[in-house]
């Protein structure tokens, strides 16, 4: 389960203390705590920093799976800035860089697998309000982070689905026979789910 | 009450319904036809999904053309693929997130969502993964996420096309027991078993309105 949920970002059941903590309060931690990550400078004080947030996985309870899954899809990213880090700033620019990147992923993941969409989307809301001084609706922007997280596995399906079809037809290698469809079908699920908010009375 | 009154639909140059004049009074209506045949129009007619290029159609006394955001709120539609409809990462906040805008306290819609997951065996689920479910219970959430706001109407567009025979008959006998009028349409012929009626469309047009059996016995012939 904590496999799909790090997939999806989506909120791990607990009852930590990260948990029951109001979901604007975290936003506000996690914004100082990536100010801070920015100002820390030595390779050490970082190293210091990775303890903190691997101290507050292990008080979530989310799972070893659901961590390494918030940091798997930057890892290749983190390897590329590492190199280029390394090549202009030396090994230790390289690291904390690479190090910075990486926690700050990693505390925003915390805050998702540990707040409700709901919740989430409600802080959003409040904090959003002002929006309709201009005349943007907040619940449309809130709406879009959950539809956003929503969205990973059902367009992760709709890959697994096209390249089984690819594997079928035995065009694996084609970048074309992947892409085409897969962004059809995309298209085609965001039509219905345009259609589906609005048989669920939210297109008012 | 679905009231269509020489209703046509086109789509570009493609008419996808002529002359549709029907009144749906009965409790259970089923709505056949071959593929392209216009049932899912007429299915999304009856929502306010889709509106009428010619004629008119009320639904418990509204307009679809002036009042179709009033009418989705009192008619509730399930689409054949849940996937599609499901908005929310977990269980309990897809069936909360319908109850957004009511105006209800946390505690109401915690009450509501709760009731309704137990009512369709989903409360064992409330903070799981929606895309994690089978397709079956998939299907039951996005009834979950429908019967939650309690409609006067539900509209069923093809519900047990993506079931398994099991989810099939769970979703057929959980059909006989809503208190709402319904309208499916269906290819599953055995779904219609029980019904009060059942129009057959072909090439947009309505061309049987019978009891199950003898409209069946008509869908058959047509497709021989």
């Amino acid at each position: 389960m904590n496999g799909v949920n790090g997939l999806t970002g989506a909120y791990v059941p607990g009852g930590s203390f990260l948990h029951r903590m109001p979901a604007g309060a975290k936003l506000l931690g996690l914004a100082l705590s990536c100010t801070a990550l920015v100002l820390l400078r030595p390779p050490l004080a970082l190293a210091g920093a990775a303890l903190v947030v691997a101290l507050l996985y292990a008080l979530s309870g989310v799972g070893a799976v659901a961590a390494w899954a918030q940091i798997r899809p930057v890892r290749w990213f983190a390897v590329v800035l590492f190199a280029m880090q390394y090549l202009l700033d030396g090994w230790a620019g390289a690291l904390s860089s690479v190090l910075r990147v990486l926690l700050a992923v990693a505390l925003a993941g915390l805050v998702t697998l540990t707040t409700r969409t709901a919740v989430m989307m409600d802080v959003l809301e409040r904090l959003l309000a002002p929006v309709r001084f201009v005349g943007v609706d907040p619940f449309r922007l809130s709406l879009l982070l959950s539809l956003t997280l929503r969205s990973v596995p059902v367009v992760a399906g709709l890959a697994a689905r096209v390249r089984e079809a690819q594997r079928a037809r035995g065009t694996e290698w084609s970048v074309r026979a992947f892409a085409v469809p897969l962004v059809v079908s995309a298209l085609r699920h965001a039509d219905t789910l345009g259609e589906a908010l609005s048989a669920r009375g939210l297109d008012d | 009450m679905i009231e269509m009154d020489d209703v046509g639909v086109r789509f570009g140059e493609r008419e996808v319904l002529r002359g549709v004049t029907v009144s749906l009074t009965e409790r259970r209506i089923g709505v056949v036809g071959a593929n392209g045949s216009g049932k899912s129009t007429l299915a999304r007619l009856a929502n306010g999904l889709a509106l009428p290029s010619s004629g008119r159609v009320t639904v418990l006394g509204l307009d679809t053309r002036r009042e179709a955001a009033r009418i989705r709120r009192r008619v509730g539609f399930l689409f054949s693929d849940p996937d599609a409809q499901i908005v929310m990462p977990t269980v309990a906040e897809d069936v909360a997130f319908s109850l957004r805008r009511r105006g209800l306290t946390r505690q109401e819609t915690d009450r509501r969502v709760r009731e309704v997951l137990t009512r369709y065996g989903l409360a064992g689920h409330a903070d799981h993964p929606a895309h994690h479910l089978s397709g079956g219970q998939k299907q039951l959430l996005a009834l979950c996420s429908v019967m939650v706001l309690d409609p006067e109407v539900l509209v069923m567009d093809e519900p047990t096309t993506l079931l398994d025979l099991r989810h099939s008959r769970q979703v057929a006998e959980l059909l006989r027991e809503l208190p709402q009028q319904v309208v499916v349409v269906t290819h599953d012929l055995p779904l219609l078993s029980g019904f009060d009626r059942v129009l057959v469309l072909d090439e947009g047009r309505i061309v049987a309105d019978d009891e199950p059996e003898a409209a069946v016995g008509h869908y058959r012939k047509l497709m021989a």
